[in-house]
């Protein structure tokens, strides 16, 4: 029993860290879409921050100005991509597509350019990195019966950003459903004429949801390179960005239940991992091939059976033009 | 008749020019998914070319492939500009090599872990199993969980020769010590993906593991922060990368292919060079371990003997290792 027991907590703490990430970009791409702007540029901005926060933390041994470099570069990005879909009326799947191409190809030349690795920035130092925060009382909480472990295993001893990823999906939540700014951004999204006739910009609207997104896949961005690993490597980001703009449709732009979602393709990652050469009883060895499709076998099901119609944001991917 | 005379003759004619040749060779080396940078497989090749650019002067040239369909491309074009001998690095170019080769029948090819069998073709492979059953048993000696890890690069016959080797070591010192196995994936991906090495590792320690052994190219440069990050032991692969985490990592499973690349490129510039299979083990000092300041500190004098006096009966036929290769399976 204890020894099960800690290995369902272990298996907790791994989902965390895995769907960290995911988290953050779930809540950009919710906020964005929300506005009525599609963001598959998530992966990216996923990308490019990582790219960043790994030079930084490398050249100036901090992890804080890697974080504000992380955020800085997917802002950026970001803006790019609001000023050619939103001030341009651009289609804002090739201006995203455009993003996570050039993003690609960028990181891995400038990062060959300035430090000769191939495309990765040399390993971290502990000092310049997140690591892992033993909360308060941890180890005299542990004895304690069932709550003990749980508080001392799965909720302490991760990194800073790990908590920060929890609390943006309430805070998500409060923006998005109880304030001035999320009424006017949800009504954006199903009719932004309503919200021009209002006399409220539907542009400026656009804008801010879509840079507030960068700063929160930002966060995540730096979290992969120098918290979760110790170094930037090429194209790390691995489809992070598109797993979770599925998630947050999973969660049908709800920012709970799109972590939810997020948690379960962590929690899939994190089980396909323990799963790997254990023997079930009557079956034998499941073969790693197996394992690994057993995520993407299981979504599909779910998405078919499960999660029911996703209805999106009305004014969804149409630019908006003011009526003349 | 007269044209396969004339076939002939020509053919004749690019052996002798070749041949004449032969101290202003045009090497290339093409590089496969982990990149040339991986700290591990595919950098070992490069110091090997690097060296032979420094002592000869001879210039290379070099690709590093970045998916799969470019593999063949790149050795054909190698070919087609006039490059030779052309270096494959790693299983997967086999095919590629085997093919191309076929239709450049007067240049030379060479493959690092491939088995493909041509008279313009030098299959270069390395008995891995002999070199991970040493670093099995240094882990053995190093734990005190009695639990020891292994995580692979991608899921191939290759790989669990290492695997097998290793475990074979960890039972020759203690019958009793666990491995616990991890594949990284079974894709090319899998080669370089350090994040998920990372997390693979950082389970196996959670199931009691505090030794590490990771065969995986560029997804090891995880498995050994993981490992420093826990305070945890961690064995290298292919290069020496002791020197990465000095204090946490144990030691590394050499597999010289360095020495094997640079040896085929001298071989061509010096005109000896051969077609045919060969197979470097720990007789030929192909594979080995890792003893170097980084890691003084973790290998006892006992250590040391033990696994000295292990090479030796390897050498000497005394111990056999089973290879994984020899029938698939991994029963010893």
């Amino acid at each position: 029993m204890g020894d099960a027991f800690l290995a369902v907590l272990q298996v907790g703490d791994a989902t965390l860290r895995v769907a960290t990430p995911l988290i953050f970009c779930a809540m950009a791409g919710l906020l964005s879409e929300r506005s009525g702007v599609i963001d598959i540029s998530l992966e990216g901005k996923l990308l490019a921050s990582a790219f960043a926060a790994g030079c930084i933390a490398a050249i100036t041994g901090s992890a804080w100005l890697a974080l504000m470099a992380g955020i800085a570069v997917s802002v950026s990005l970001a803006a790019i991509h609001a000023f050619a879909c939103v001030t341009h009326r651009g289609n804002q799947v090739v201006s995203a597509v455009a993003i996570n191409f050039m993003v690609s190809g960028l990181t891995v030349v400038l990062g060959n350019a300035w430090f000769r690795q191939g495309g990765q920035t040399p390993s971290l130092d502990a000092t310049a990195r997140f690591m892992p925060i033993t909360l308060p009382l941890a180890d005299t909480i542990r004895p304690v019966p069932v709550l003990g472990p749980i508080y001392a295993e799965l909720i302490s001893g991760h990194n800073l950003l790990v908590y920060v990823a929890l609390a943006a999906v309430p805070l998500t939540w409060w923006v998005v459903n109880r304030t001035r700014f999320g009424l006017r951004l949800r009504a954006v999204g199903e009719n932004p004429h309503a919200v021009d006739t209002a006399g409220i910009s539907v542009t400026l609207l656009r804008y801010r949801a879509i840079l507030i997104g960068g700063a929160l896949v930002g966060i995540g961005g730096t979290y992969l390179a120098i918290a979760q690993n110790a170094a930037f490597g090429r194209e790390m980001s691995a489809g992070q960005g598109y797993i979770a703009l599925a998630a947050m449709i999973f969660g049908k732009w709800r920012p709970w239940q799109a972590m939810g979602a997020c948690l379960m393709f962590g929690f899939l990652d994190a089980v396909t991992i323990r799963l790997q050469g254990y023997d079930i009883p009557g079956i034998g060895e499941i073969p790693v091939q197996f394992i690994q499709a057993l995520p993407y076998v299981l979504t599909v099901v779910l998405l078919a059976g499960f999660i029911g119609t996703a209805m999106a944001p009305k004014a969804i991917g149409v630019p908006y033009v003011k009526e003349r | 008749m007269f044209r396969k005379t004339l076939i002939t003759i020509a053919g004749a004619l690019l052996l002798t020019a070749s041949a004449a040749s032969a101290d202003e060779i045009k090497p290339a080396v093409v590089f496969d998914m982990g990149g040339k940078f991986d700290k591990s497989f595919n950098q070992g090749v490069n110091d090997g070319v690097v060296k032979f650019n420094k002592e000869t002067g001879i210039a290379y040239r070099e690709f590093e492939v970045t998916n799969e369909t470019q593999r063949e491309q790149a050795i054909r074009k190698m070919a087609q500009r006039g490059a030779d001998p052309v270096l494959g690095v790693g299983f997967a170019q086999s095919p590629a090599i085997e093919k191309v080769a076929k239709e450049f029948p007067n240049t030379r090819f060479a493959i690092i872990d491939g088995f493909v069998e041509a008279p313009n073709v030098q299959a270069i492979l390395f008995n891995e199993h002999e070199g991970s059953f040493l670093v099995g048993m240094l882990a053995a000696m190093a734990t005190k969980t009695d639990k020891v890890g292994f995580v692979g690069g991608m899921d191939i016959p290759l790989i669990r020769r290492f695997a097998c080797g290793y475990e074979q070591g960890v039972k020759h010192v203690n019958a009793k010590a666990e491995v616990i196995q991890n594949m990284t994936g079974s894709t090319p991906s899998a080669w370089n993906d350090p994040g998920r090495g990372a997390e693979l590792t950082r389970s196996q320690f959670d199931r009691g593991v505090d030794v590490v052994y990771a065969a995986a190219g560029g997804t090891g440069v995880g498995v050994y922060q993981a490992a420093k990050d826990a305070g945890k032991l961690a064995i290298g692969v292919d290069s020496n990368q002791n020197y990465m985490h000095p204090g946490t990592m144990l030691t590394s499973m050499l597999k010289r292919v360095d020495v094997a690349a640079y040896t085929t490129f001298m071989e061509a510039k010096n005109g000896t060079w051969k077609g045919g299979i060969k197979v470097l083990g720990l007789a030929e000092d192909g594979v080995g371990w890792a003893l170097d300041e980084h890691n003084a500190a973790l290998i006892t004098d006992e250590m040391k003997t033990a696994v000295e006096a292990a090479r030796a009966d390897i050498i000497a036929g005394k111990i056999k290792v089973h290879d994984y290769m020899a029938d698939n399976s991994c029963t010893y």
